[in-house]
């Protein structure tokens, strides 16, 4: 009854662009916003920082870039575990090399490198498309982890092949190393994630989206109605990169705070990504998030129901968690191919007829 | 002949100014087959120009060639008084030559509001730092040009289905939004390949009356592919006539109804 487009009438272009136009909606927004900047802080504690609230930040950045990538732009990859693995090593060489220098411009400055990077791997996908430039991306996944376990340089010549993150603060109050408080960390990433969604919405809503999902839907049509594909394909590695470096370095170093490369940014995260953005929604800002969600908070909550409430054996538990989120995923796939954000939307429509079928 | 400068007044009155586009001595060969053969003509400004012909006579080959998006082996497109190099497709249409698609070349996954704001991309310029920002220039920039897209939105009377995806939308509906983002662009050409292609006699009269429109609103140059004779003859100032890749006539449908070239190529020679 609440959930209505009626009566509210929009008086200017820019009432109508507004990226929540019906006033609950808004309000919603508002209310996780609220709580997510001034209530969880306060009563989150150690576990649910680390199992929930870190990864499902984090990859709901590197989600929102590979979004930008293959859901607006149509471009697919598999490098994501590599350029997620440039903004963590861009981040450690960073925060090493100019140690005066605040950590929040580090983790933006991976994300520029990054992006640079990205837009090197991107040049191919000027000539190849579809799975064939997946391929070609797939290529940089191995050459970038090889790349970082083989020149000592990127690691500090340290003996492990580790990077380790050291202790920086903002404010006087740690973010990375082993002092940092939960509620600081979370804050920090929350800080990068809701700017990155901000610049995402902001990117896909106006000419820049339009061109990238010109570029998607029909590639020769956008370059006769005047859209250079060059620009508009580097652009989306570009935007791409700097969410999946900033979603790197934030990995590396407030969540893990040490990571070997091929361990952590292997092929299997590039696939984890994608699996992401396929299972929440391809060309939305919101399944980016779902999806990280998802894939982020459906083995914790297996775990928890398994292994705490039915009391099952841990190595049991593990496993069949393994073959049930598995199963889960194509069953959400065979209902619903277009993922979370595709039912999300369906229900908006239902709601704002409710209670008419029509 | 026609004087390059000096322009004509039709029958119905319309002042027709200027060549705005003239194609000297075109020929477009794939390989060994020859779709153009040395066809000139020009586009003047303000007319509606229409290319008929037979299937295969090279119709679609010409736009294409008009649009950038073949590159002909002979021959110059001078475009506004000056030889156009060989340009991308996209430079083109920075140019201000917007053009419509035989099969519909929407963006499926788009709003129409969107398809058609795509229109304005040469005149929204704000970079990619200014649109991440949004509030400011990306914004300004956005409402201005939506207000432009809606007056072209409400010409075409498509207000209704504004944010319905265009991947729902029936034909008839794509083809006028196709026609709503081609003039989105206030192209100083349009062309129209087949714009009433695949519709029943309602909705070709509608489209005939968008097309009038336009001309006679916006002032626009249009050139138009079109198989209906009936509508090519009643819509069109000046008609060429196009039979395997040459050039068989070129006048006001009057002339070219008379032309015995043309009549032989629609109707069959009569063996005796």
């Amino acid at each position: 009854m609440f959930y209505r487009e009626a009566g509210d009438f929009k008086t200017s272009y820019v009432d109508d662009n507004q990226t929540f136009p019906i006033k609950f909606d808004r309000y919603r927004y508002y209310v996780v916003l609220f709580a997510a900047f001034a209530i969880v802080p306060f009563i989150i504690n150690d576990y649910w920082v680390n199992a929930v609230f870190l990864p499902f930040l984090i990859y709901a950045i590197a989600a929102i870039g590979l979004n930008i990538l293959t859901g607006y732009c149509g471009q697919v990859s598999l490098g994501t575990g590599g350029f997620m693995a440039v903004g963590a090593y861009a981040c450690y060489k960073l925060m090493t090399g100019f140690p005066e220098v605040s950590i929040f411009i580090h983790i933006i400055l991976s994300g520029g490198i990054t992006a640079a990077v990205c837009v090197v791997f991107g040049l191919p996908s000027l000539r190849i498309k579809g799975f064939y430039l997946a391929v070609a991306t797939l290529a940089a996944q191995f050459f970038l982890v090889w790349l970082f376990n083989k020149v000592s340089w990127f690691y500090n010549y340290s003996a492990s092949g580790q990077i380790n993150a050291p202790e920086r603060t903002i404010f006087g109050i740690a973010v990375t190393g082993a002092q940092t408080a939960p509620w600081a960390a979370y804050l920090f990433c929350l800080i990068f994630t809701f700017a990155s969604a901000i610049i995402a919405r902001n990117l896909t809503r106006g000419m820049t989206g339009r061109k990238w999902m010109a570029i998607r839907d029909m590639d020769i049509a956008a370059e006769i109605i005047g859209v250079n594909p060059l620009k508009a394909k580097l652009s989306a590695f570009a935007a791409s990169g700097f969410f999946v470096g900033i979603a790197g370095a934030l990995f590396f170093a407030v969540y893990l705070g040490a990571v070997e490369v091929g361990e952590v940014f292997g092929i299997t995260k590039s696939f984890l990504v994608l699996f992401m953005i396929i299972i929440g929604g391809l060309g939305s800002i919101f399944g980016s998030f779902a999806g990280a969600a998802f894939l982020v908070l459906l083995p914790v909550l297996l775990k928890n129901v398994l292994v705490g409430t039915l009391g099952w054996p841990t190595d049991l538990a593990a496993h069949l968690e393994f073959m049930i989120v598995g199963a889960l995923i194509v069953i959400f796939l065979i209902a619903e191919p277009h993922g979370l954000a595709q039912l999300w939307r369906v229900a908006k429509e239902k709601l704002r007829l409710w209670p008419f079928p029509h | 002949m026609l004087d390059a400068s000096e322009g004509y007044t039709t029958e119905d009155g319309r002042k027709i100014g200027g060549v705005v586009m003239e194609m000297k001595n075109i020929t477009l060969r794939f390989g060994g087959v020859v779709a153009i053969q040395d066809i000139s003509f020009d586009i003047r400004q303000g007319e509606i120009r229409a290319i008929i012909g037979p299937n295969g006579a090279g119709k679609s080959s010409m736009l294409n060639v008009i649009s950038g998006f073949y590159h002909p082996q002979e021959g110059e497109v001078w475009y506004k008084g000056e030889r156009r190099p060989a340009m991308k497709p996209y430079e083109v249409a920075r140019q201000g030559i917007a053009r419509t698609f035989q099969n519909i070349a929407l963006f499926e996954g788009m709003s129409v509001l969107d398809n058609v704001m795509t229109g304005r991309i040469r005149q929204m310029k704000s970079g990619l730092f200014a649109q991440a920002l949004w509030k400011g220039k990306a914004e300004r920039e956005e409402v201005e040009n939506r207000a432009f897209v809606e007056r072209i939105i409400d010409f075409l009377e498509i207000q209704h289905i504004r944010k319905t995806p265009v991947g729902r939308l029936p034909y008839g509906l794509k083809k006028r939004v196709e026609l709503a983002r081609a003039l989105a662009a206030e192209p100083s050409i349009l062309l129209l390949d087949e714009p009433m292609a695949g519709m029943n006699v309602e909705e070709k009269e509608d489209m005939s009356r968008f097309v009038l429109d336009v001309n006679d609103e916006f002032g626009t140059t249009i050139a138009l592919i079109e198989h209906d004779m009936g509508v090519v003859m009643d819509l069109s100032d000046r008609v060429v006539v196009m039979d395997y890749g040459k050039k068989i006539g070129d006048g006001t449908p009057d002339e070219v109804r008379g032309n015995q070239a043309v009549i032989d190529a629609y109707l069959g020679v009569a063996h005796d």
